[in-house]
């Protein structure tokens, strides 16, 4: 092993990159150093600045301060193809592969070479793929096969992956691995962007972990370095812990023969959702925690009436339903609230329109709408929800905030049975955000069942009463508010065990048997293995 | 030679059901009227060949994710030019002022393209407002039928080419359309213009620089459109300043022709085959003496049937 001093010998330096949108800043001083022949992690949770930084290296965003090098040369692009040109090719999440067009011509487009290609996908574990296939046809894991092989033919100086190996069958994955594993030691680098964290351990060298647009740490990845890891993470995260909103009430409080709300059983969907069980009793918040695209997305579609479970079943009030409609989950009592508020609301139409939506839409109301009887419902929902109306006439002039206490609004008028927040706050001011958490305890204790996803992991303790956290499309523990601080949910997201129960042989043990077997076999394997470590409660 | 050909056939499953149902409609014909023959097929091809060509131009700029509103009035624009240009002038004279035409449509969709591009507006607004501009500007270039086409210009598309059945419209028609689209089709521009169509965001990282391709999309959308335009002014003899609805035409006949206006699939002989088709069963209905407002009415009928049916079919299969 040979001491490596100075940045001369660093395949990508940069440096004290900064971005900021507007006011907002994305990134304050990220830094990162790659080595040739090294596999780098990037860390960082929500919002710490991996997704702009990654979109730096790879041409989309233009940074505003900092200097980036390759080999020494500096690094400057607008596009992907300018990133190319510099060295760095990146695999994306989405395969950057047209559908409509063959692997060959996929292949033709981006001028890589097709014999190499051919080689990588046979070592990565599709030998027999036909070049005249049309992208369209093949599944996701596929391509995201194609999409590594390419890039890996192109023999670019540093390669980056983002999240390559989800949506992976376990084979697939153990293929990647071993294949990004192959590229130590030539004069080529990978940096690694993954969620899981026994990946990590199992395929880099070093990690750099980001936190609030910041490089926070570098930490040589060995035995044991997760919980490191997570800690930089976190950093000093216990600092201004606000007081609850109000108080949970407790599961022991609920009495026996409760009937919830919401049962999940086994649900399955596709490659994202695997035998997830869970209830939901009236009178309850029961919080959703995960890291990005674990299949929340895909739980609360199901649940919305969007999508249909490939398996599994859901319950209404004790009664199993089947949703061909998101109208049929609205009628079922179940009502949702999207992250993403031009997803359900009519912004060129006013707030009393957009709020008596959900009512004037019921089926075979197709005659006069009851006016004073709307107007009635509406005031009392704005009054609840102290909407600012100065700006009412179209929704889209609203700020953020309250354009998402219209979507709320809206289900709050009519009465709410069940509600399903999937990230509510996303995005808007801290004063509005208490409002929502105030608004959610308050149904909650009006007999209301609130689901509530959410990326900010305080929250899970401002508004709920007990989080579920989901994994790879399972639910790996469920945690009570009084356990739920944000380290615990941290860990729990990665699927780390509790700090205090993991004993140094147990993750040594983890970390070098990864090191040989495929990732997702083998935590399967230290699951059974150790049933009583921090498993579901 | 089968084993290569069966992979071309899965992926052009529609342009052979409409080679199908050409035949069908020349059988049909043929039996309506016993006496169609060879000047009947060298009159329709003569008659298609604008339109085919508009059915081109419109294809290549729909595969490539856009659409363009103003092909029919970049052939007025084109029709109108060349009549003006060559009326009582010579042989080499009117040969430049073919090649000056073409570059005017190249130019003209240029500019559609750039400002569809630069502006951010939306294409349908911006090639709708250009079909004006264009429109009024062959108007104001000739405001009614007028000039006149160079002899051997009208020479060349009609009559036959040895055999009486090869209408010589048709091979310039082919010709033309193998000599510029199959090599382009061949080339990484072609595959740029089915990527950018199929999904902007996967071409944009996959290195292909979106901007400059939607650009030359719309030029080579101007391009066949002059083609269109110069067949007007050969088939007609005179410049056509308000030529008719070609543009919507257009939109039918890629339609018809397995072009998805969604981007990304689709050909250019499918449109053609397409053209002919309609073109047929306009034939058709006028020899048994349907009122012509009635057989356009049919005509639309015939559209959605035929693309319902197909959808119907693709639906099949990808739930079988």
């Amino acid at each position: 092993m040979h001491v490596i001093d100075g940045a001369s010998d660093l395949l990508l330096n940069a440096t004290d990159v900064a971005k900021h949108y507007g006011a907002v800043i994305a990134l304050r001083s990220a830094s990162l150093a790659v080595r040739p022949g090294e596999v780098h992690a990037l860390m960082g949770a929500n919002g710490a600045g991996k997704s702009t930084l990654v979109k730096i290296l790879t041409g989309g965003v233009r940074p505003d301060g900092g200097t980036i090098l390759v080999r020494g040369k500096p690094f400057a692009a607008h596009s992907p193809a300018e990133a190319r040109r510099g060295g760095i090719v990146s695999v994306y999440q989405e395969p950057a592969l047209i559908p409509d067009l063959d692997i060959r011509s996929n292949l033709r487009l981006t001028q890589s070479p097709v014999e190499a290609t051919r080689h990588w996908l046979a070592e990565l574990g599709l030998p027999d793929l036909d070049l005249t296939d049309l992208i369209r046809d093949l599944p996701l894991a596929s391509l995201r096969i194609i999409d590594l092989a390419r890039a890996l033919a192109i023999e670019p100086d540093v390669l980056m992956l983002d999240e390559i190996t989800a949506a992976l069958p376990a084979n697939l994955t153990e293929h990647v691995l071993e294949v990004i594993g192959r590229q130590k030691g030539t004069d080529r680098s990978v940096i690694f962007i993954s969620h899981r964290l026994i990946e990590i351990a199992a395929v880099c060298d070093r990690a750099t972990v980001l936190r609030e647009g910041r490089t926070v740490g570098v930490v040589d990845v060995t035995a044991g370095s997760e919980n490191r890891i997570v800690a930089l993470m976190l950093g000093d995260m216990v600092r201004d812990l606000p007081a609850r909103v109000a108080d949970a009430a407790t599961s022991s409080g609920r009495p026996a023969d409760a009937v919830p709300r919401i049962s999940a059983r086994n649900l399955s969907f596709g490659t994202k959702l695997a035998d997830v069980s869970f209830d939901l009793y009236p009178g309850e918040v029961l919080g959703v925690v995960a890291l990005e695209g674990q299949g929340q997305d895909e739980l609360f579609d199901i649940a919305s009436g969007s999508e249909r479970p490939g398996g599994g079943e859901l319950l209404v009030d004790g009664a199993a339903v089947s949703f061909r409609h998101p109208a049929d989950a609205i009628r079922a009592g179940l009502v949702y609230v999207p992250a993403d508020r031009a997803e359900a609301l009519l912004m060129q139409r006013s707030v009393r329109e957009n709020i008596a939506l959900p009512f004037t839409t019921r089926f075979g109301a197709w005659g006069p709408i009851d006016v004073r009887g709307e107007r009635r419902k509406v005031d009392k929902a704005i009054e609840t929800l102290q909407i600012d109306t100065r700006a009412a006439a179209e929704v889209r002039r609203l700020s953020g905030g309250n354009q998402q206490k219209v979507t709320i609004a809206r289900w709050v008028a009519g009465g709410v049975r069940t509600m399903l927040c999937f990230d509510p706050t996303r995005g808007i001011d801290i004063g509005t955000k208490q409002q929502i958490y105030q608004l959610l305890r308050d149904l909650a204790a009006a007999g209301a069942a609130v689901l509530l996803y959410t990326s900010e992991l305080k929250e899970i303790q401002l508004a709920c009463d007990r989080a579920i956290v989901i994994f790879g499309g399972r639910i790996v523990a469920e945690i009570d508010v009084a356990d739920a601080d944000e380290a615990t949910l941290l860990r729990a997201a990665y699927d780390l065990r509790p700090e205090e129960l993991m004993p140094e042989e147990v993750a040594s043990a983890a970390v070098e048997s990864a090191a040989v077997e495929s990732a997702a076999v083998e935590s399967a394997a230290v699951e059974s293995a150790d049933p009583g470590v921090g498993g579901p409660a | 030679m089968v084993d290569a050909l069966a992979p071309w056939a899965r992926r052009n499953v529609w342009t052979l059901g409409l080679v199908g149902l050409l035949v069908v409609f020349l059988a049909l014909t043929k039996m309506i009227q016993p006496n169609y023959g060879a000047p009947g097929i060298q009159g329709l091809a003569i008659s298609i060949l604008p339109i085919a060509f508009a059915a081109v131009a419109q294809a290549i700029v729909v595969i490539s994710g856009g659409i363009d509103l103003s092909v029919g009035s970049m052939m007025a624009l084109a029709s109108v030019t060349s009549a003006v240009l060559m009326q009582n002038q010579g042989d080499a004279f009117g040969v430049a002022v073919v090649v000056g035409v073409l570059l005017l449509g190249l130019t003209a969709g240029a500019i559609n393209g750039g400002l569809i591009v630069a502006t951010k507006v939306p294409d349908i607004v911006v090639t709708l407002a250009m079909s004006f501009v264009w429109a009024g500007t062959a108007l104001l270039i000739l405001n009614t039928p007028g000039g006149g086409a160079a002899p051997w210009l009208m020479a060349v598309i009609s009559g036959p080419l040895g055999n009486p059945w090869l209408p010589k419209a048709l091979i310039v028609l082919a010709v033309i359309v193998a000599v510029v689209w199959l090599p382009l089709r061949r080339s990484t521009l072609g595959l740029t213009l089915y990527a950018v169509g199929s999904s902007p965001l996967a071409a944009f990282r996959s290195g292909v620089a979106v901007g400059p391709t939607k650009i030359i999309a719309y030029a080579l959308t101007g391009f066949f459109s002059a083609l269109g335009g110069l067949a007007l002014t050969a088939s007609g003899g005179v410049g056509a300043p308000v030529p008719g609805s070609y543009t919507l035409q257009s939109v039918a006949a890629i339609v018809l022709g397995g072009v998805s206006l969604a981007g990304g699939r689709g050909g250019v002989l499918g449109p053609i085959i397409a053209v002919i088709v309609l073109a047929l069963v306009r034939t058709d209905l006028t020899f048994l003496g349907v009122d012509p407002n009635l057989s356009t009415a049919i005509q639309g009928a015939i559209l959605i049937g035929v693309v319902m049916f197909g959808s119907l079919v693709a639906m099949r299969k990808v739930r079988a």
